[in-house]
């Protein structure tokens, strides 16, 4: 195997004018092996395009999650994960066993039924937003007016932020998450988060309520430092991955009106736009063999999951957006330990989002030519700058 | 018919085997996987192959 530096494929390759992965992804899955990547840094990592072998590098205790190991995936400055060493309670950074006690201490909260329960929360939330959207007028932006404004709302309404508080906070995770933001801006608001966060806990701890973090600081399982690191990673992972999949949810159903009020259809729009494909790194901590390719300790991986979810041995043609096939198994929210633990209440939000908007707004429709839609080609998350509607 | 093992030491509460086989399998307070059929016939033995098919932590045997 060569290293060669005009054989290596650039890490974050472009998307075409539709919502498909790299065209690249294609013939990297009928080569022997994987495929070797640069970094914008230099370093290079091994990329995984096949969906059996995403599935295997997922569950494999040789391959870690942990950023602190030498050769982790370092694209840039703000797609670095943290470590948990960094940020207490970032259990997504860690590898079991040390991981356990965290989702152990969380899957409660994210029963089918705790979720289910949170029916009612949502829909009021989907209401309001859309309530303010049809006071305004009869546009929209829908990115920011209510693709962002209903993840920000569940999860702050989750965690227990008083209502009065709510404004804030979407404001800053807003800014968190938008690509324009400068890292000035960002470090900014997170620190505003992080504070806020901070003494909500201390008043939780006092006088606790129905909600999240109480319950947690009631369970003993988690310290506060470790809460406040876990409650900024839920922030963080569940808001601009649910938006950009309402968004890119929206356009695809306009094109398709016949799949609205479809259940099936929420599946196969998370296999379809697989929004989350650069999200998953790891690192070999031993050596290890992967798809005939040896990988070894220290050299960083990317498990592709949008490469798996259209991976054509996995599903027909992968291409074509088709409620009626079973997207079951898609991995769209990752695989072993630390496959999505938000992931049923982002169908619930997906569910409440699209039932809202259709039913109140039946005639809404992209107000520009859909070759004008601006798409993320060029941030770790798939999905939209702004989508522009009317009605 | 088949019958069905969980090892709920794998278990990570991701709860798609609720999901996939709603007659089969169920979560507890603790969102750890429980068994409502252990050997499910027809329709629910294919749900079940399914949900132990598509289980992120492996943690779902059906043996024939
Ligand atoms: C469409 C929306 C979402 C997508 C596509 C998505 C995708 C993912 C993926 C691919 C992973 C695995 C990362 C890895 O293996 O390194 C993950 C993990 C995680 N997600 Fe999500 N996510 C979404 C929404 C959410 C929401 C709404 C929440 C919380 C409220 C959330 C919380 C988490 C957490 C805490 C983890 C880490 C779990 C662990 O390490 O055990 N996500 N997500």
């Amino acid at each position: 195997m060569s290293t060669d530096a005009a054989e290596l494929v650039p890490f974050m390759l472009r998307r075409p004018g539709a919502p498909f992965p790299p065209p690249e992804y294609e013939e990297f899955r009928t080569k022997p092996g994987l495929v070797k990547a640069a970094l914008p840094s230099g370093e290079t990592v091994w990329l995984v395009t096949r969906h059996e072998e995403v599935r295997a590098v997922l569950t494999d205790p040789r391959i870690s999650s942990n950023p602190t190991h030498e050769g982790f995936p370092r694209p840039s400055r703000t797609v670095g994960a943290p470590s948990a060493d960094e940020v207490p309670g970032w259990f997504v950074s860690l590898d079991p066993p040390d991981h356990n006690r965290f989702r152990k201490a969380l899957i409660p909260e994210f029963t089918v039924r705790r979720i289910r329960s949170l029916r009612p929360a949502v829909e009021e939330i989907v209401d309001r937003a859309i309530d303010q959207m049809l006071a305004r007028g009869d546009t929209a932006e829908l990115v920011e007016d209510f693709s962002l404004t209903v993840p920000s709302l569940v999860i702050s309404s989750l965690l227990g932020v008083p209502k009065v508080d709510r404004d804030f906070f979407e404001e800053k995770t807003k800014v968190l998450v938008t690509l324009t933001s400068t890292d000035e801006e960002r470090d900014k608001a997170s620190e505003h988060l992080l504070r806020y966060i901070n003494r909500l806990i201390t008043i939780k701890s006092k006088r606790p309520g129905d909600d999240l973090i109480s319950r947690l600081l009631q369970g003993g399982l988690l310290t506060p430092q470790e809460l406040s690191g876990v409650s900024m990673l839920l922030l963080i992972a569940g808001h601009e991955t649910t938006a950009n999949n309402i968004s890119l949810g929206v356009v695809t159903l306009l094109q398709q009106k016949q799949w609205i009020g479809d259940e099936r259809m929420i599946e196969e729009l998370l296999r379809y736009h697989s929004v989350a494909d650069l999200v998953a790194l790891r690192v070999a901590i031993e050596d290890v063999e992967i798809g005939g390719q040896l990988v070894r300790a220290g050299e960083g991986i990317v498990p592709l999951v949008a490469g798996a979810n259209h991976d054509p041995e996995m599903f027909e043609r992968p291409h074509e957006f088709d409620p009626s096939r079973s997207a079951t198994g898609h991995v769209a929210f990752g695989y072993g330990v630390h496959q999505c633990l938000g992931q049923n209440l982002v169908r619930l939000e997906m569910d409440v989002a699209y039932r809202g908007l259709f039913r109140r707004i039946p005639t809404l429709e992209v107000a520009v030519p859909l070759e004008e839609l601006r798409f993320k080609y060029d941030g770790v998350l798939f999905g939209l700058h702004a989508l522009p509607v009317r009605w | 018919m088949a019958r069905i093992s969980v090892d709920t030491g794998k278990c990570i509460g991701s709860a798609q085997c609720v999901l996939a086989a709603p007659d089969v399998f169920d979560q507890d307070d603790d969102g750890f996987v429980t068994v409502l059929d252990s050997t499910p016939s027809g329709e629910a033995e294919a749900t079940a192959r399914t949900a132990s098919g598509i289980c992120p932590a492996q943690a779902i045997t059906v043996h024939d």
